[in-house]
């Protein structure tokens, strides 16, 4: 889990899981709520998610920002230990 | 009814006697699998439900903490999902009251009756409502009381906990509903348990003149509520108070 491509492809094992859509449907510019179907029940399972696999913590006024699989590889690239 | 609970796994806590027995024995006569009970004090009563819980052919354990520790809490839920592989069904059932006029009130019985009252069934919830949401089914019951819908002197700590388990029950049926979860609360109102066994006399007699059915009730008609609300019967049923009260209270 050390490298960017890492990050990367085990976020989008994480957003395949929760959201029941295929791994190649996810882009860097794919938006949770308006591209991938997710809800806000859903965006909280997938922080929670992320926060369990990178050790990371995202605070609910960040979460609110991530809005892209960009903006959630971006910060977790950016907050992992 | 029997075949409804088959597989389920339930957690009642406070299960060890009085309605939170009642409720652990109801669910193993209908079916479920796996009935585990909380307890905190009394191991021995613990040990013998889940005897009777054996009896009816139920796989049945007992775990033990503190309800105002969260931690523990969710360490119990986490557990019940490692060992059983699921929890469908949550019964927030424990609990207790100090009883004094509101300007006795110490600061730490207060919070005391809050954090095993009210913050213990959200810990619980917090906990519960992930794999709930993950297996996109649950049912959660919270036993809240008729003092907490019409007050009681000597109760404004613990009425005022179990008002709060209304409000909790309503926005968490709102919040997970989406994904098949159902949160409901059962009122009882004066039941015949140890709680209520201290009261004397004259004061159990003028209460039951205030009950319509003219009588205490059982443990097992507290129980009967709960199971219903528990299962599919009552699919389209969330975010409800159901009173158990004989009339108490309406």
């Amino acid at each position: 889990m050390s490298n960017a491509t890492d990050v990367e492809a085990k976020i989008k094992s994480i957003i395949a899981d929760q959201l029941g859509v295929g791994e190649d449907e996810i882009k860097p510019e794919s938006s949770f709520i308006e591209d991938l179907g997710a809800d806000s029940l859903d965006i909280v399972e997938l922080v929670m998610a992320m926060e369990e696999e990178f050790e990371v913590e995202i605070p609910d006024d960040e979460a609110e920002n991530i809005k892209t699989v960009g903006d959630a590889v971006n910060y977790v690239k950016t907050h992992k230990k | 009814m029997s075949e409804g609970f088959k597989d389920k796994v339930v957690l009642v806590t406070g299960g060890s006697r009085g309605i939170g027995r009642a409720c652990a024995q109801a669910f193993a006569k209908a079916g479920a699998s796996t009935v585990v009970i909380s307890y905190v004090g009394n191991e021995a009563a613990a040990m013998e439900t889940v005897g009777l819980l054996q009896q009816s052919g139920a796989k049945a354990e007992a775990v033990r903490f503190d309800l105002a520790d969260t931690a523990a809490c969710a360490g119990a839920i986490d557990g019940i999902v490692k060992t059983h592989g699921r929890l469908d069904v949550l019964v927030n059932n424990a609990g207790m009251a100090i009883d004094g006029l509101v300007m006795r009130i110490k600061d730490e019985d207060w919070d005391r009756q809050m954090d095993i009252n009210l913050r213990g069934a959200f810990a619980l919830i917090r906990a519960a409502s992930r794999p709930m949401m993950k297996q996109r089914a649950g049912a959660i019951i919270n036993i809240t009381s008729v003092v907490g819908e019409m007050g009681n002197p000597g109760q404004a700590a613990y009425s005022a906990a179990k008002a709060g388990l209304i409000g909790l029950t309503k926005s968490v049926a709102k919040e997970l509903a989406s994904r098949s979860i159902r949160v409901n609360a059962v009122s009882p109102g004066f039941i015949s348990t140890d709680m209520t066994s201290h009261l004397d006399d004259e004061l159990r007699q003028k209460m039951v003149g205030g009950i319509a059915l003219g009588r205490l009730g059982n443990p097992e008609e507290v129980a009967g509520a709960v199971v219903f609300l528990a299962s599919d019967a009552a699919s389209y049923i969330t975010g409800e108070v159901l009173k158990v009260n004989g009339g108490m209270y309406m």
